[in-house]
């Protein structure tokens, strides 16, 4: 890794959500706020700072990272998908999303981006978990509102049905 | 009595949620997304380490200096320019938005940072030299009504600073009367909701106008207004509140925010430029809000056969360090339905309301109802249990009888309808209790310990404005009654007819906009994506009252009436414009899939966006006297919530929901783990108006209640020390701690407002905990019961109070018990280099500064005694400290003792060790233990961080002292935090 002094602003270039975006980051800036206030998307909420709630979970070259726990400089080339890249580019909501609203898997919304990107990930690896996998991984997340009842059902539904 | 709208096509449905589809893209604006002003500042806020303490003095010189720092705001500071927050209560009680003399809780306010960015106005804090004199703190809420407990506010001279007595009824001959009198003493314990997004405050002074024009994401209710525009010394109107569409939860927990409103506004005020503050997680949970612990004694008269004739109630409850309004609304908010779910007439309380060294207590969902339920409903279950009964039994001896509603209870409220007979008799059926009891026996049999808990409770909302009016003496509450509880909602028709609608409910996700959208379609015959609602909230141009926000469950009996009367008073007007056309009397028009047309010839029809087109392009042709556009307000405003009457009975809320629970749970011996095998909820809410969104508000409910249960509690130390400062301490479940309850409905409709809705979304959070410590309390065959019930407190019961392990070798002297968090820690480590060298090394101050992790200077200042300047940081703390260390009992060069403290702004740690060397394999063995007690801020990051942390700096140590002994550069290990990540599993 390169040394960066640490009293500079650096030129951090990566490719969001398809498109080449850059910006500038102090090296103690966190993914978190650089994709918040530097380059301006709305998804990757700041909930707890310390990377126990999972609000800020977005995927660096397809791993699941805590926005809040990665420096921004860490993120210099590479490829950050956050969920604003769920929709399909004509704004149709991809089959999970729907899930997620048929059956009541959200409330404030805040938590639901991170968990969105996590089980993007996870769905990959394990297509059709059970429920207490599902409950296990979704553990990684905190959600005040809902109770978990809803996305537990969302997910289960989406995986029963999905034709994507 | 309002008269009652039947069901209609879009309300009582399943609708899915207009709201879902931009949070679901993650295109939300939530406040810290809003766009600002160019030159807008940013603040950070520096805090008290200490629970009680003089301020002596506040160096800000250094902060100043730093580059990109604007102001640093101090409490003289805003005690010049702002007033003292107004208060529910006739006391001496002051709080300005910073401690002014005196800190009174860690975590209260001390400094403000105003700079270019965040991350530099967090490194002035660093910078801030603050003096204090530490006072002896009052935590428990016990100790603190004795005379000789240290004072919170000296201007008051008593902990106490509320009493009040009510009677109803007889309570005197009912209890001399009795067969037996029941007693019981319960805790309930301090916890909040803590919304995963906190605080958000921006604020920008307008000098030529003298107008705070504040975006928050503050949630009401908007009593509070006053109180900042009166701190702020402004007329409400120049007090600009906005508050976005999207919020990230709220739970009551966001009206706390008004405190920092006003300290953002002075901010603003003093540097001529826009600031915004945006709160941490430790911020929020050490300084934002917490429901009042409580304490209750309680005792209840009952006959021979299980009938309940009187409650006693002695009520205690520890507000923390100040009272905020509408503080201390969770005494009051129940106080009409004291009785609960039952027939009882006679009644007595004492209301107390007590200041500890705590963060000051808020409004918390559920609001007074989880404490006020758990004495009720523990004390039901000991009435069975004393008489031998089944404890089902007695609840249902007692319940409010089928037929008798709107009934009177005894301290006044109206509860307006139900059948709570027959509610319980539902739900013993449809979840099965029989077969719960079954298993349960089955299970005892078997040997394990297993449990049934029941809970009736009920649900009040929308709160009485006149509420706290019971904290003041008659005549003096009758010279200035309140009362009633307003709501307003406006629907915009515009040009091409498109329907838009704007109200003051101020939502935290509760999908309030796709209610809206159901009422309107439905008025006006059109679908609810046809309905555009936008619930951003700005009080120069909004309508709003005092009771305007999102708190007691109002939307479902107050926002949505506002909002109905808005929808039809469009509809009179349109059906008046498409009478003139169709020649067909407007109040016999219908409004169907987008016409309005005659019902019995619907041929004769115009559209209903043509109608409402002329009222903007050609208003001469409207009917005369009519004016032209169409903008509807509706206000609306319940008369049954009258002030206090001259008994002190209160109507405290318009509607009363039913919530009856009973929980099956099974407790691991071994690890003292309470597993819900079965939790099945009733729920009579009156109409429901959308049932996805009803399940929902149950299920978030019931999670945060299990939460309260099992896991949650903001706790401190004996020296107010926070010990709870991050959710890896204050523990919230997750998807697996939360089973999915059974939930079961009766729709009684409320007859007191016109959807016949209730509230909903507060009752699991009073029934769920003592109905699970209820069921403990059966699992195990005991009395009392301590929230949350986690696995070492059960264990503890099972298997009495855990030793401490036993040690192979001796522990440095440990610190007092008690007192804050204690770390403690051996090891050993070896270091290439000769013993002699190592201790050489140890006793010089130059080496050390290079081998002491973050270590910025380290001086020499008396015989083997050392001052250092040093930077550390755990988690979210980060901070710059004053150490002292001195070396004692020394075997050169084989052994030594260490003891000192370090003091910082973020707390202070005092501790010993011991370090022994010994020649091993051409280099020194070290071994080494230590004990080291924290308090202050950092105390505050518990458990798996702290240890880890000291773990890795320790280790740090040393690998650093090998380095420097065997001469290679010191630079070349990876920081210590780093290897803290790795070990929690979050760095490769």
């Amino acid at each position: 890794m390169p040394q960066l002094n640490k009293d500079a602003r650096h030129t951090v270039t990566m490719t969001l959500n398809g498109d080449e975006v850059s910006g500038y980051a102090e090296p103690r800036m966190l993914l978190s706020d650089f994709l918040t206030h530097e380059i301006g998307i709305t998804s990757c909420h700041v909930g707890c700072e310390h990377g126990v709630c999972g609000a800020c979970t977005v995927l660096v070259d397809g791993t699941v990272m805590r926005g809040c726990l990665t420096l921004a400089v860490q993120a210099e080339g590479s490829t950050v998908e956050t969920a604003e890249n769920l929709a399909s580019d004509e704004g149709e909501l991809s089959e999970l999303q729907l899930a997620f609203k048929k059956h009541h898997g959200l409330q404030c919304g805040y938590c639901t981006p991170g968990i969105l990107m996590s089980l993007t990930a996870y769905l990959k690896e394990n297509p059709k978990p059970t429920e207490e996998e599902l409950r296990d991984m979704l553990s990684g997340h905190l959600c005040r509102c809902t109770g978990y009842v809803g996305m537990v059902r969302a997910v289960l539904d989406y995986c029963e049905n999905r034709t994507d | 009595m309002a008269d009652v709208v039947e069901a209609k096509k879009y309300l009582g449905q399943p609708v899915e949620r207009v709201e879902d589809e931009i949070l679901l893209m993650g295109k939300a604006q939530y406040s810290d997304h809003l766009p600002t002003r160019a030159g807008t500042q940013h603040a950070a806020i520096l805090r008290s380490p200490h629970a009680h303490a003089k301020i002596i003095s506040i160096d800000t010189s250094k902060a100043e200096k730093i580059p990109g720092v604007v102001a640093v705001m101090t409490g003289d500071d805003v005690k010049e320019m702002s007033e003292a927050f107004l208060i529910v209560l006739r006391q001496p009680i002051n709080q300005w938005a910073l401690a002014v003399e005196k800190v009174r809780y860690v975590g209260e306010p001390v400094a403000m940072v105003v700079a270019r960015d965040r991350y530099i106005a967090e490194d002035a804090l660093s910078e801030i030299d603050v003096v204090y004199e530490a006072m002896k703190p009052i935590i428990d809420q016990e100790e603190a009504i004795s005379d000789d407990a240290p004072v919170v506010h000296e201007a008051v001279g008593s902990n106490v600073v509320s009493t009040r007595d009510f009677t109803y009824g007889e309570p005197d001959k009912a209890f001399a009367d009795a067969d037996k009198v029941v007693k019981m003493k319960v805790r309930y314990p301090r916890n909040s909701q803590t919304p995963l997004e906190g605080f958000v405050v921006t604020a920008d002074y307008h000098e030529g106008e003298n107008l705070y024009d504040v975006a928050s994401n503050y949630q009401g209710p908007f009593t509070s207004h006053p109180v900042m525009s009166m701190a702020l010394r402004v007329k409400n109107s120049q007090l600009r509140m906005r508050t976005p569409q999207w919020s990230g939860g709220g739970f009551g927990v966001k009206v706390q925010i008004f405190p920092y409103v006003v300290l953002i506004c002075l901010a603003s005020k003093k540097t001529g430029k826009p600031v915004k503050w945006v709160e941490d997680k430790l911020e929020h949970l050490s300084a934002a809000a917490a429901a009042p612990n409580r304490l209750i004694e309680m005792e209840a008269a009952v006959k021979s056969d299980g009938t309940v004739t009187g409650f006693r109630f002695d009520q205690q409850d520890d507000y923390g360090a100040f009272l905020r309004a509408p503080m201390p609304g969770p005494l009051y908010r129940m106080h009409g339905i004291l009785t609960g779910a039952y027939d009882i007439k006679n009644l007595s309380v004492t209301n107390r309301v007590v200041m500890t060294n705590k963060c000051p207590s808020a409004m918390v969902r559920g609001f007074g109802g989880p404490q006020m339920y758990y004495a009720i409903e523990r004390i039901m279950q000991k009435v069975a249990i004393e008489l031998d009964m089944d404890p089902l039994d007695v609840i249902r001896k007692n319940l409010v009888p089928a037929g008798v509603f709107p009934y009177r209870a005894a301290a006044g409220a109206l509860i307006d309808s139900g059948d709570y007979p027959a509610a319980v008799e539902q739900a013993v059926d449809e979840g099965a209790l029989e077969a719960l009891i079954k298993r349960r026996d089955e299970k005892r049999a078997a040997g394990k310990k297993y449990g049934i808990g029941y809970a009736a409770i009920v649900e009040p909302a929308q709160s009485n404005m006149g509420y706290l009016s019971n904290i003041l003496p008659r005549d003096e509450r009758q010279r200035n009654p309140k009362g009633g509880a307003v709501a307003n909602a406006t629907v915009n028709v515009d040009p091409l007819g498109t329907v838009s609608v704007t109200a003051d409910s101020i939502p935290q996700g509760q999908g309030h906009m796709t209610i809206l959208s159901q009422i309107v379609a439905d008025v006006l015959g059109l679908t609810p994506d046809h309905i555009k609602v936008n619930l951003d909230f700005d009080t120069a141009k909004d309508a709003w009252s005092i009771a305007t926000g999102n708190y007691s469950s109002r939307f479902s009996s107050a926002t949505t009436v506002a909002c109905l009367k808005a929808a039809e008073k469009v509809k009179a007007k349109l059906s008046r414009i498409a009478s003139q056309t169709l020649n067909v009397p407007a109040d016999q028009l219908e409004f169907v899939d987008g016409k309005i047309r005659d019902p019995a010839n619907i041929e004769n029809g115009i559209n209903f966006y043509r109608a409402a087109g002329s009222a903007h392009w050609t208003p001469g042709n409207l009917p005369d006297e009519m004016e032209p556009c169409v903008r509807e307000t509706g206000s609306w405003s319940p008369p049954e919530l009258e002030s206090p009457n001259e008994k002190d009975q209160i109507n405290t809320s318009l509607t009363y929901g039913f919530v009856f629970d009973y929980c099956g749970v099974e407790i691991d011996e071994d690890t003292g783990e309470v597993k819900i095998d079965k939790y099945v909820t009733m729920h009579d809410s009156g109409t429901i108006l959308n049932p996805l969104l009803a399940e929902g508000q149950v299920h978030g409910a019931f999670a945060w209640a299990v939460g309260c249960a099992l896991y949650e509690e903001f706790v401190y130390g004996d020296d107010g020390s926070f010990l709870t400062g991050t959710f890896a301490d204050y523990l919230v479940p997750t998807s697996w701690e939360v089973p999915e309850p059974q939930i079961v409905h009766m729709e009684s409709p409320s007859m007191v407002t016109p959807l016949g809705a209730k509230g909903i979304a507060e009752g699991n959070c009073m029934s769920t905990p003592v109905c699970l410590a209820n069921a403990v309390a059966d699992a195990l065959d005991v009395e009392d019961i301590t929230l949350p019930m986690t696995p070492s407190r059960i264990s503890a019961m099972i298997h009495g109070e855990e030793k401490p392990p036993a040690n192979d070798r001796p522990i440095a002297a440990a610190p007092i018990k008690g007192e804050g968090n204690v770390l403690r820690g051996t090891g050993e480590t070896f270091v290439p280099a000769a013993p002699q060298e190592v201790w050489n090394t140890l006793l010089d101050p130059e080496a050390l500064t290079a081998v002491i992790p973050g270590c910025h200077k380290l001086d020499l200042v008396g015989d083997n005694s050392y001052e250092a300047d040093v930077s550390l940081g755990v988690g979210p703390v980060r901070g710059r400290f004053k150490a002292n260390v001195g070396l004692s009992e020394m075997v050169e060069p084989e052994k030594a003792t260490l003891s000192g403290g370090l003091i910082g702004s973020l707390g202070a740690s005092k501790g010993s060790g011991h370090v022994s060397l010994s020649a091993s394999d051409g280099g020194t063995m070290v071994t080494y233990d230590y004990a080291i007690e924290l308090t202050g801020t950092v105390a505050s990051v518990g458990g798996r961080l702290l240890e880890g942390a000291a773990k890795a700096l320790v280790n740090q140590f040393f690998q650093r002292l090998g380095a420097q002994v065997g001469g290679a550069p010191v630079t070349g290990g990876e920081p210590w935090w780093r290897n803290l990540l790795r070990s929690l599993g979050l760095a490769k």
